[in-house]
């Protein structure tokens, strides 16, 4: 009963913190940018701009929430709901931390993960690919051209980069030899030599490149920069989210952030050794998670800020012609290599 | 308790409801997608068949029928597209110029 | 009596989906009460101890081949297109051969649904092992069914090629 209660304030929690980090990424994104940009950012709202997400929310609840007139109101309405909703779904297997009984209050441990499925990797590409569907639709029912444009050039560029993030998925599911990201995530405690960890991101060649091609797809799935062309200000409008405001569009983005997270959490998950760190026992792992997650999170901001805009058929060229084939090798390199070294 | 029979009664009536899709309507991509029905239908009854005989066959052919539906799926559009682009109408009964 | 519950809610959802689907005049309701239709069937296929079915009946069917179909659907501004017979008679209710064709699909279920619950045996529980694992069918897939795997990859290429030839629009000379 302890358990189905702790249990239930577990996926409280969970919701509540990716809640969270969307705010804290808000802030991040516009301080590192400043900063990269060799300015301020904002430190008017609290101190040094801490409250700035606060005040952005409260001018979002504000706004008036428009809708074309020749809009399919439900279909209007639904789209920033897929979105937002398959962002949150994708998290609810990724494991953060070691299993925990909470100091001994609990009777049995406590695993730090909202479901435990042992397909659990299989989960999360089925929830990415069903995200498309928010943008697909957000752009159609919207009824103007920048965001038919723009949502159809966006689910375009998702189901092309599915692929070469499936075949990662794949490669690390040789290394693991296993579904359950739990499972992949306890392989990678323990060190080699006594001082490199087994992270699957030093198995080398393959768990790198798998790591690399990763992060590509990843970023190009989440439509952050440089892939970010659907949603370019400065091409088209704004995409598929021109003609939403308010609360709508607050979604769209808190979708965009929470699968920023998402990728950012199933990479740590996956490639650099989740909750396992040197110098803090285990039942304080998530703190290594959070910094992990934090600095991909930080590499996810330099990129936009740093790297000029994919062209969209330069876009589609790179993730068919470049990224998939790369992808198909190294996944047949990965099995080569463990069945005939066992690695 | 759900019992085998259930489930194959539920596949009943999806397939006959895909039957029903097939016929009654007069929209080439409705049509379709009344076939994908039936071929869920069907998925459903192997599942249900390999849980009671406890070998993982049923999941197997599932696995292939849902790559023949894909194939399948991608052909038949491709056809009503090509078809679209000669009478501009999805209708089934506007390309019977051939019937004699 | 939890997994009694959530068998008769999916089913529910799923038949009550596929009813609307085929009743929608707007093809692009359609397309997301058909995948509303295969996640109720996913969820039957988590009841039937079968999780990895259920992972790839949401990979492929509702995130690859339905946004095949809203494309398509997009791209021949399908919703806008009379093609029904009579706009103001709802599709299913259309006179003539569409009221024979219902009636014939209702007879088809009537009789299936007769004779799955007259015919005898498999009314008992289902047996308690089962095959699930991802191990376990995987080598299945590579031993007993490796021919039928290699030629299902020729499908898909044919099905490409074709469908790639099939859509091209025609290049005047």
């Amino acid at each position: 009963m302890t358990l189905l209660v702790a249990q239930i304030v577990l996926t409280l929690f969970v919701f509540f913190m990716l809640l969270n980090s969307a705010a804290v990424m808000v802030y991040v994104e516009r301080k590192v940018a400043a900063f990269l940009q060799q300015r301020l950012g904002p430190y008017r709202v609290g101190w040094q701009g801490v409250l700035q997400p606060l005040a952005d929310i409260v001018k979002l609840l504000f706004k008036e929430e428009l809708r074309p007139r020749a809009a399919d109101a439900f279909l209007f309405a639904l789209a920033p709901v897929i979105s937002a909703t398959c962002a949150f779904a994708a998290f609810a297997v990724v494991p953060f931390g070691a299993e925990t009984t909470l100091g001994g209050w609990l009777p049995e441990p406590l695993r730090l993960q909202v479901s435990d499925v042992n397909v659990a990797i299989l989960v999360v590409f089925a929830i990415a690919s069903m995200s498309v569907y928010g943008i697909v639709l957000a752009g159609w029912s919207s009824n103007s051209k920048y965001s038919l444009l723009g949502g159809l050039r966006s689910s375009a560029q998702m189901i092309s980069y599915e692929l070469s993030y499936g075949l990662a998925l794949a490669s690390v599911l040789l290394l693991g030899q296993s579904m359950s990201l739990t499972d992949i995530v306890n392989l990678q405690s323990g060190t080699w030599f006594g001082f490199i960890p087994r992270w699957n991101v030093f198995f080398l060649p393959c768990g790198l490149i798998a790591f690399l091609i990763y992060m590509t797809a990843g970023i190009a799935e989440t439509n952050r920069a440089p892939f970010d062309f659907p949603e370019a200000e400065q091409e088209l409008v704004a995409g598929y989210h021109t003609e939403y405001s308010s609360m709508s569009f607050a979604m769209f983005f808190l979708a965009e952030y929470v699968n920023m997270v998402t990728v950012s959490a199933v990479a740590t998950d996956l490639f650099l050794g989740g909750w396992h760190g040197p110098f803090l026992p285990e039942s304080f792992g998530w703190i290594w998670f959070l910094v992990k997650v934090g600095a991909i999170l930080f590499f996810y901001v330099w990129m936009r800020w740093t790297l000029p805009r994919y062209r969209y058929d330069q876009l589609m060229r790179f993730g068919w012609k470049v990224l998939l084939p790369v992808a198909v090798v190294n996944l047949l390199a990965t099995a080569a290599g463990v069945l005939y070294f066992g690695l | 308790m759900i019992a085998l029979n259930h489930y194959l009664v539920l596949s009943a009536i999806l397939f006959a409801i895909g039957t029903a899709g097939v016929f009654v309507r007069r929209n080439l991509i409705t049509i379709l997608l009344s076939i994908e029905i039936m071929l869920n239908a069907v998925n459903l009854t192997f599942v249900a068949f390999g849980r009671a005989l406890g070998a993982a066959d049923g999941q197997i052919i599932v696995f292939f029928v849902m790559t023949v539906a894909a194939a399948e799926a991608a052909v038949g559009l491709a056809i009503v597209i090509a078809l679209f682009r000669h009478r501009e109408s999805l209708n089934p009964d506007s390309f019977t110029a051939l019937k004699w | 009596m939890g997994s009694d519950l959530t068998f008769y809610l999916f089913a529910a959802i799923a038949i009550a989906a596929s009813l609307l689907v085929i009743a929608q005049r707007n093809p692009i309701y359609s397309v997301l009460l058909l995948i509303a239709s295969f996640g109720a069937l996913s969820g039957l296929y988590v009841l039937l101890d079968a999780p990895f079915v259920a992972v790839i009946q949401i990979i492929v069917y509702a995130g690859a081949i339905m946004v095949l179909f809203l494309f398509v659907v997009m791209l021949l501004n399908a919703s806008h297109e009379e093609t029904e017979y009579d706009e103001r008679v709802h599709p299913l209710l259309q006179a003539g051969p569409m009221r024979f064709g219902a009636f014939l699909a209702a007879a088809l279920m009537i009789e299936l649904v007769w004779a799955l619950m007259k015919g005898g045996g498999e009314s008992g529980a289902f047996p308690g092992k089962a095959v699930s694992g991802v191990k376990e069918i995987g080598q299945l897939l590579f031993t007993d069914y490796a021919f039928p795997f290699e030629v299902t990859s020729i499908l898909i290429l044919v099905a490409m090629v074709g469908a790639v030839v099939l859509a091209r629009r025609e290049t005047h000379q």
